[in-house]
């Protein structure tokens, strides 16, 4: 009998591993798995079916044959447009994060010195755009760059220009546009992380003697660092593969990799090419969502 | 003293960036004039116009559907994630579990759209589900992604609760399960239920995952919205993009409004149970001088 309740509690799973089992297997299933099935067809072949891909496995007379077609990868590096789109991606990327990084540091910083009432006010301000549809803001740009939208009205009126500057549809929009939508999510990380920082060290450097310029980059930066690799990583890989934004703001000149991959999956309906460009900017993008998963875990440790 | 007024300016400057875009949007949707650059005077014909916009309507109520169900599914599956991040600290796979909830944050749209299409399209050959995408698909990308988002909030309230509460109603006996429900819940209830409107909103704006796991029959209203805004600007649009603006804000601030008040009366509530125990000291130490003779 004892030896049945034993084997029973083995079979049933326990509420603990239910817990655990219930995210784990749904965030299996629908995050992790879903990587390997794009992996798999970016191996296949382009047919006209249902779906459009070819088998890259066969079992036929007690024969399986697998067979990988390299050639979806091979198109990527020798078309030019491919690697464009890539290194387009990462300028763009690389660039506006570092802009983000410029602008959102003195923000993050103001906030962090508030008062604590005007604080939860600030961070709502800026956690509150997070919330609204990127489609929006960014359309609310298309309006404001046109050539005949109210930034050149502007310059025009003011005598700065005498005929309307072309934004719209270049890569200027594209940063503008990059940089609006991906600004809180640079502030936000860092304000959590230098409103924790404590100012006696900053007091006690500036009694020893320390400039307020060697202040700042010799205690505040150090220690802000989890902050900074958090925020930038949240603003850079997102934007490797931003679609919406260069769809929208950019012009034929913004060849940016998301935008690639959507026109091949939806216009070309090519899903193997597709597959395979996703692969790609997964495997150019895992060293940074390593870094993001680290600093998002040693900032867990630090609060506890 | 100087960085502190560059900082200052600095931040007035970014709220003017990331606000006037949207202000102007707004003031423009009441715009009477057809063309969208020019000012001709103050109306409202936008705004009649959607309500005869039945397409529109329709993937206004099936936006509305999804965001609903993914709020439910979202904050269910990141509180359990969240839990387990927080409190079950050593079992197999932890690592791997911490970056599975952690990644959906970062990883772009397209691929998680695409490798979520791939995946509904080998299950619908392998097992005959889904039969065809749509609600459902829609409804299942966007718990995975929000999922993310309620856990990372969720987790970072669990982390600043005080144990020993839990620990105590475990000592007297209570069962795990009825610790969650009865002290855990009620305790982090203000981030479920940010977490939850945030998931609403999340969901409400999704373009990119929305298109690749849809099927016929199934745009939802960013949908609509991006194919209508690809063509250009045009004055409905800023109408509905205005009602969304405002939707949004409305909801963050009640958010914003109930999780203060919340906030609020736990810190009175303390404060009372305080001041009840100090005036119960007060009441009780003049009593000790006399009891002291009497056992003397």
């Amino acid at each position: 009998m004892s030896t049945f309740n034993q084997a029973l509690i083995r079979v049933l799973p326990s509420g603990r591993k239910l817990v655990i089992g219930i995210p784990f297997l749904w965030l299996f299933l629908f995050f992790m798995l879903p990587f390997f099935l794009v992996m798999k067809i970016s191996f296949s072949e382009a047919a006209v079916s249902i779906p459009p891909y070819s088998q890259i496995y066969s079992f036929v007379d007690q024969k399986l044959q697998v067979l990988l077609n390299l050639g979806n990868y091979s198109l990527l590096g020798a078309d030019e447009l491919y690697i464009s789109a890539y290194l387009g991606s990462l300028k763009i990327a690389l660039l506006s994060t570092l802009m983000c990084l410029v602008i959102g540091f003195p923000m993050a910083y103001a906030i962090s010195k508030a008062r604590k009432e005007a604080q939860n006010v600030l961070l709502l301000l800026i956690m509150m755009p997070t919330w609204t549809a990127i489609l929006i803001r960014v359309y609310a740009w298309m309006g404001i760059l046109s050539n005949n939208g109210l930034l050149n009205a502007f310059l025009m009126w003011s005598g700065l220009t005498s005929s309307p500057i072309e934004i719209l549809n270049t890569n200027t929009a594209v940063y503008i546009g990059v940089v609006y939508a991906y600004l809180p999510f640079m502030v936000l990380p860092l304000y959590a992380n230098l409103v924790k920082h404590d100012q006696s060290l900053l007091e006690a450097a500036s009694d020893l003697g320390s400039s307020n310029f060697n202040n700042f980059w010799k205690i505040t930066v150090p220690l802000a660092k989890n902050g900074i690799i958090a925020g930038c990583m949240l603003v850079f890989i997102p934007v490797v593969g931003e679609f919406v934004i260069p769809e929208l703001l950019g012009g034929p000149e913004t060849l940016m990799i998301g935008r690639v991959l959507w026109q091949e999956f939806f216009n070309n309906r090519d899903w193997p090419v597709a597959s395979a460009l996703a692969v790609v900017m997964l495997a150019i993008l895992i060293i940074p969502i390593l870094l993001f998963n680290r600093s998002q875990a040693k900032e867990m440790e630090a609060r506890a | 003293m100087k960085r502190f007024s560059f900082s200052t300016l600095m931040l007035v400057l970014g709220l003017l960036f990331i606000y006037l875009p949207m202000l102007i949007l707004v003031i423009y949707s009441f715009n009477a004039s057809k063309l969208v650059t020019v000012w001709g005077g103050w109306s409202l014909k936008w705004y009649l116009g959607l309500l005869d916009n039945t397409q529109l309507m329709g993937s206004v109520a099936r936006s509305l559907e999804i965001a609903c169900y993914t709020a439910v599914a979202a904050v269910a599956l990141g509180t359990l994630a969240a839990f387990v991040l927080t409190r079950v600290t050593r079992f197999k796979g932890r690592t791997l579990f911490g970056g599975l909830v952690t990644a959906p944050l970062v990883m772009p749209e397209v691929i998680t759209g695409l490798s979520l299409l791939l995946l509904f399209v080998a299950m619908a050959q392998m097992i005959g589900w889904p039969q065809e995408r749509g609600l459902m698909t829609i409804w299942i990308a966007h718990t995975t992604f929000c999922a993310a988002y309620v856990a990372v909030v969720v987790s970072a309230r669990l982390r600043e609760l005080d144990l020993s509460i839990e620990e105590a109603a475990m000592d007297l006996g209570a069962r795990p399960f009825k610790v969650f429900f009865l002290i855990t819940i009620p305790m982090i209830a203000p981030s479920l239920a940010a977490g939850g409107m945030m998931s609403f909103a999340l969901s409400l704006d999704d373009l990119v995952l929305a298109s690749f796991v849809s099927g016929p029959g199934s745009t939802t209203l960013p949908m609509e919205v991006f194919s209508a805004v690809r063509l250009g600007v045009k004055p409905e649009i800023n109408a509905v993009a205005s009602l969304i603006l405002l939707a949004v804000s409305l909801v963050t601030f009640l958010v914003w409004y109930f999780s203060r008040k919340a906030e609020a009366n736990r810190k009175r509530a303390i404060q009372e149970a305080m001041e009840q125990t100090a005036s119960e000291t007060w009441q009780a130490q003049p009593k000790q001088p006399q009891r002291t003779p009497a056992t003397a």
